[in-house]
């Protein structure tokens, strides 16, 4: 059944990637998708049985790489984090497909996305299900490729280039650190198998090593050359600068991609390594910082987006943040647990705009919106669904997960617990306010777009609304009936030894307040969006007239784009000019190989001259030799 | 063994050579005639190659196949022999040799006849390089080597082609004549020339620091390392495209296998003492050329540029000294022999139809040639280094090895990690994505059939070899134990002499 659930995508990806001509653009469509959801209910027979009966397994398909004390397999393993990731990845994938065949109906390229789109399944799949570091690698660059094809899918389009090449090498500015980190991992451990290190990992936790000079803690460092190659696929404050752009691509992809599953495989790493995180205080602090920032920064610029699914990117890249403090306060299972909840609510948004952006034929800038809920009312009602989801209306599964995160922070009673805690619940009243401005301006007020008719406003075909349906149902329901296996009273029993936690998840009540207030703004946040952005939008008007260098500062993103370009890009650029010309030209090859000739040239220029020909050119010559030869015999 | 397979393996290609000199008639019948005969004797060799492979026992660590000959009486042996890592690099030069001919006949247009000789020759003296077991012999090749290649660069070449053919000839002549004064004092000290002597016997000490750069000043050249490194775009630019892919699959290879054997093998102090010395020659020359190769604007010199920055690479896994160093380095030498290849392949593709060798003339060629533009993706993931292609394997167990001799250099040396992707995607954006721009291009024809197989297979194998490398670390294994522990135990020698 594992080699099912990670070949299949793998099959559905050659067949219509190799195959798709052949056998038309409708059977390649039908043939991946329905492969892939084959990988998906497994992937959920899978999770029942590791549920129920504490399936755990651990299959080598065979060698990879051997090289004296080095080895690693190909491998699938099998416990209740994978099953977890699985589900998400397969299920959400499957639909994901599905909906495909609808938004992209107009594309010559369909096969071509397709197989793409199932390779990415696959890389994730084998991300996801690794034994070990150097496979856990293999996927993790397999996704960024792919994420890469798929942002690129328009190639025609410059922009969507650029953004592909940027996602990447930010990506992999961050696999440098992860990698740094696998060589220090091996260097000390001697292997690369999980359990293995993990099993080491408490002997190692007084280890000192001298790093560029610098006296660190062994454990410390590795989990922070580790935390930055999380931080790069999970777009993290400094390395999330691709993710915005990386709204580039067809919007299933980012409801895919960028939403549901790659993004969060920084967060599933750091879970992952919870037995060695656990044993370096530093490093949860700092992935704890990290989230908190990432999570007030990002949604401070969605608050003034106009780019709906720009909007929808920033607040991943928020709602990661969450994951990542969650993470770092030592609440792996909630991490987790908002993970998943997050991968429905947040790929049904994306899916949601996707058919705004359908409706409003490829409009994407919400001030060219509004006043369409009429005519569009199931989309409609699927955005509502994902923003109370997202925003944390009680009942909704967002509400579970992100509510657990707060209260978990607060309980920590520590500094960084109570500052998570704060930041946790502002956010989350940033994350209301910009989600409803979204739904207002996009379905209510004025109808502002002049290109399409009113009336020409349509919601998309079925093929689009069911799986947006499908996970509406997720984004309502998974928090409610995930909660206790999650993270419930039992919880722990079912990550068993998935997760490790140091010390005792301490079960207090938080008090009775901080259990209210959340909802409470949350659901305020609502009239009062309503009021500042349809009612009376002077307010808002009047706000960036005033505070207009904030609002600069909010729309530009901070100026991080502007500031890395500086900084780096041209530079770099500058430099590679500079020792191309300064370097090899004009050093190098001037006084290496041209100089030379150029001399033998100048010698022998010379030496052509003592070739006179006149007889007693010679002949003065050899007089004058002679003579300083006699000298020189007599002299000594 | 009674049947001197590798005589023979080093033999045919000349015999061929010689076949296609003597071949007579109309001048349609020798040009068809040659083509057969070239074909043909290369890729026998490589069957036979594949023969060798197969009966070479990897088990063992001592040479196999030895063949022994007097040649001058008590000063040169023609000693022939190989072991786990030689026999790979006759793979390679085997296997990279019929798919020049290949292209070189569908692209060369004048002198056939005499380009297919050059071609044979060359692949003789490049075969005797690994095989020989004696310093004057291995000399002999490995110098040999240069003729032919000056000429198919000299004759077949672009525009500038006699000047990048002298900068060659004069880059690689310095160091030649340095290793040939170095092989005289080698007998001059010991009285031999024999590799297996010589690797068993140990060098005085005082000797080995002056052989040792001697031998480098060679090897440095070849490889080519920072700063001698600027014949090499200028060569690739000016050289056929089949010329350019010899120089990058093999030649360039020749000088880490001379680094392997030689320098470590006869001078295991000096080399000792210089491996910080190696170590930042090569950061930097992984660095500035990468930062270099971000800036071309011709195709070709991009990709000769990249090529300087993996050799890096296999320096500094060499010199690390570990086992995952140095088979690293070793594998990443064939990758870059598979990949290096198919990526200049690839430029002559777009040369062969639009003589224009430039970034800026090409656009959006996926528009045009779909089966082009993804091969030449997979050659771009190989170059920059994924996981799943040959590239990975190499540069990774490259990185794992030298991580544990020296933090500092694998840290730098993993920049060149993420320079990579950048001149490489930058590369493939500019070339095969976005608006067709110029309308000659709307005219492109996809790959032909040669092409079609030459590039798929190579694609092939350079995922093949990234999710199985096995086949080939299984081969340099005992070898690479056996380079590692000679080392050791030489230099542990030296030290303790001096200690005491």
């Amino acid at each position: 059944m594992e080699y099912a659930i990670l070949f299949l995508p793998l099959f559905s990806s050659i067949i219509s990637g190799f195959f798709g001509k052949r056998i038309g653009e409708f059977y390649s469509q039908i043939i991946s998708s329905i492969l892939v959801a084959i990988s998906g209910i497994l992937s959920v027979i899978l999770f029942y049985k590791v549920f129920v009966n504490d399936y755990s397994s651990n299959k080598i398909i065979f060698t990879w790489i051997t090289s004296g004390n080095f080895n690693s397999n190909w491998s699938i393993y099998i416990d209740s984090l994978t099953v977890v990731m699985l589900v998400v990845v397969s299920l959400i994938s499957s639909l994901i497909h599905f909906y495909s065949i609808g938004y992209m109906s107009h594309d010559p390229h369909k096969p071509r996305f397709m197989s793409y789109l199932s390779l990415f399944t696959f890389s994730m799949l084998t991300l996801v299900t690794a034994d070990n570091f150097l496979q856990l690698f293999f996927g993790w660059e397999g996704v960024g490729l792919c994420s890469y094809l798929l942002i690129g899918f328009w190639y025609k389009k410059s922009s969507a280039n650029a953004a592909a090449i940027k996602a990447f090498i930010v990506n992999r500015v961050g696999d440098f650190g992860f990698a740094i980190g696998i060589f220090l991992i091996f260097f000390f451990y001697k292997t690369l198998n999980y359990n293995e290190v993990f099993a080491m990992t408490p002997y190692f936790i007084t280890k000192e090593i001298v790093f560029l000079g610098l006296n660190l803690n062994l454990i410390t460092l590795i989990c922070l050359m580790l935390f930055i190659g999380a931080m790069g696929k999970s777009a993290q404050i400094f390395l999330h600068t691709w993710l915005p752009d990386a709204m580039e691509g067809p919007t299933p992809v980012s409801a895919l991609i960028h939403a549901a599953t790659m993004v969060t495989a920084g967060v599933f790493l750091v879970v992952r390594c919870s037995p060695i995180f656990e044993y370096s205080q530093f490093a949860l602090n700092v992935v704890t910082v990290v989230g908190m920032t990432t999570a007030f920064f990002a949604a401070t610029i969605a608050l003034v987006q106009n780019d709906i699914k720009k909007i929808v990117a920033y607040s991943t890249c928020s709602q990661l943040g969450y994951m990542f403090f969650a993470a770092g306060i030592g609440a792996y299972h909630v991490a987790m647990f908002h993970l998943f909840t997050h991968a429905f609510f947040k790929a049904l948004l994306f899916l949601g705009s996707g058919c705004v952006i359908h409706s409003f034929k490829d409009e994407q800038d919400i001030r060219l919106m509004g006043g369409v809920w009429r005519k569009i009312p199931y989309t409609y009602i699927l955005m509502i669904i994902g923003t109370l989801a997202l925003t944390g209306f009680p009942f909704l599964s967002g509400y579970y997960s992100k509510d657990a995160i707060i209260e978990f922070a607060y309980s920590k009673d520590s500094l960084i617990g109570y500052s998570a805690t704060f930041i946790g619940v502002l956010t989350a009243f940033l994350t209301s306010i910009y989600s409803w401005r979204l739904i207002f301006k996009t379905f209510h007020g004025k109808y502002n777009n002049k290109e399409n008719n009113l009336n020409s406003i349509k919601d998309s075909t079925l093929i689009m609304l069911i799986p947006s349906f499908l996970l509406a149902m997720g984004a309502i329901f998974v928090g409610f009936i995930f909660k206790e296996i999650f993270i419930g009273k039992e919880s722990l029993d079912f990550w068993g030894k998935a997760i490790f936690f140091l010390g005792d998840i301490s079960h207090e009540h938080p008090p009775t307040w901080l259990l209210i207030l959340t909802p409470l703004i949350v659901t305020l946040s609502i009239p009062l969006s309503y009021y500042v952005y349809i009612k009376n939008d002077k307010i808002t008007k009047y706000l960036v007239l005033k505070y207009n260098f904030l609002y600069n500062f909010l729309l530009n993103k901070w100026y991080f784009d502007e500031l890395y370009t500086f900084i780096f890009v041209q530079p770099l650029k500058k430099i590679g000019f500079f020792l191309w010309k300064k370097g090899d030209l004009d050093t190098i090859d001037k006084y290496g190989p041209d100089g030379v000739s150029k001399i033998i040239k100048i010698i022998s220029n010379k030496a052509v001259n003592f070739q006179s020909g006149y007889l007693y050119h010679y002949a003065f010559v050899m007089l004058l030799s002679f003579s300083i030869l006699l000298t020189y015999l007599i002299l000594r | 063994m009674n049947f001197p397979i590798l005589s023979a393996i080093i033999s045919i290609p000349a015999i061929g050579a010689i076949f296609i000199l003597i071949t007579q008639g109309s001048e349609k019948n020798i040009e068809k005639n040659s083509k057969y005969v070239a074909i043909f004797s290369s890729i026998v060799n490589f069957l036979l190659s594949l023969f060798l492979w197969f009966s070479f026992d990897k088990t063992i660590s001592d040479f196999q196949f030895i063949e022994n000959k007097i040649w001058i009486n008590g000063f040169i042996n023609f000693q022939l022999g190989i072991d786990g890592i030689s026999i790979l690099f006759i793979i390679l030069t085997t296997f990279i040799t019929p798919i020049c001919i290949f292209s070189g006949i569908s692209s060369i247009k004048h002198k056939i006849k005499e380009f297919l000789i050059a071609i044979l020759v060359l692949e003789t003296l490049m075969l005797g390089v690994f095989c020989s077991l004696d310093l004057v012999i291995f000399y002999l090749f490995f110098e040999g080597g240069l003729i032919p290649m000056f000429l198919i660069i000299g004759i077949w070449g672009g525009s500038r082609r006699v000047y990048s053919a002298f900068k060659f000839f004069l880059f690689t002549l310095l160091g030649s004549v340095l290793m040939l004064v170095a092989i005289i004092s080698i007998y001059w000290i010991t009285g031999s020339t024999d590799v297996i002597k010589l690797l068993n016997l140990t060098i005085p000490e005082k000797y080995q620091y002056l052989l040792w750069l001697a031998f480098f000043s060679s090897f440095a050249v070849k490889m080519p390392m920072w700063p001698v490194h600027t014949w090499l775009p200028d060569a690739h630019v000016e050289a056929p495209t089949t010329g350019s892919v010899i120089l990058a699959a093999i030649l360039l290879k020749m000088a880490g296998y001379g680094f392997i054997r030689f320098s470590l093998g006869l001078f295991p102090v000096a080399s000792d003492y210089f491996t910080p010395f190696i170590f930042s020659l090569s950061v930097i020359a992984i660095i500035y050329t990468s930062l270099v190769a971000l800036m071309q604007e011709d195709m070709k010199k991009l990709i000769a540029y990249s090529s300087v920055a993996h050799m890096g690479f296999v320096s500094i896994g060499i010199f690390s000294l570990t086992k995952q160093g140095m088979e690293g380095s070793i594998i990443q030498m064939l990758s870059h022999g598979l990949i290096s290849a198919a990526l200049f392949l690839c430029v002559g593709v777009l040369y062969d139809r639009m003589q224009s060798r430039a970034i800026s003339s090409y656009s959006g060629l996926v528009n045009v040639m779909p089966k082009y533009s993804l091969v030449f993706m997979i050659f771009t993931l190989g170059a920059l280094g994924l996981p799943g292609t040959s590239g990975f394997v190499g540069e990774f167990l490259i990185l794992v090895g030298v991580f544990q001799k020296s933090i500092i250099t694998a840290f730098f040396a993993s920049f060149g990690v993420i320079l990579g992707a950048a001149y490489m995607l930058w590369l493939y954006k500019r070339i095969i994505f976005g608006k067709i721009l110029n309308s000659e291009l709307k005219k492109l024809k996809d790959l032909n059939k040669t092409e079609f197989y030459i590039l798929y297979l190579l694609a092939f194998l350079v995922l093949f070899f990234g999710f199985y490398p096995e086949p080939l670390l299984n081969t340099i294994d005992i070898s690479i134990d056996n380079v590692i522990k000679n080392y050791q135990v030489d230099l542990n020698l030296f030290l303790s002499q001096r200690n005491n």
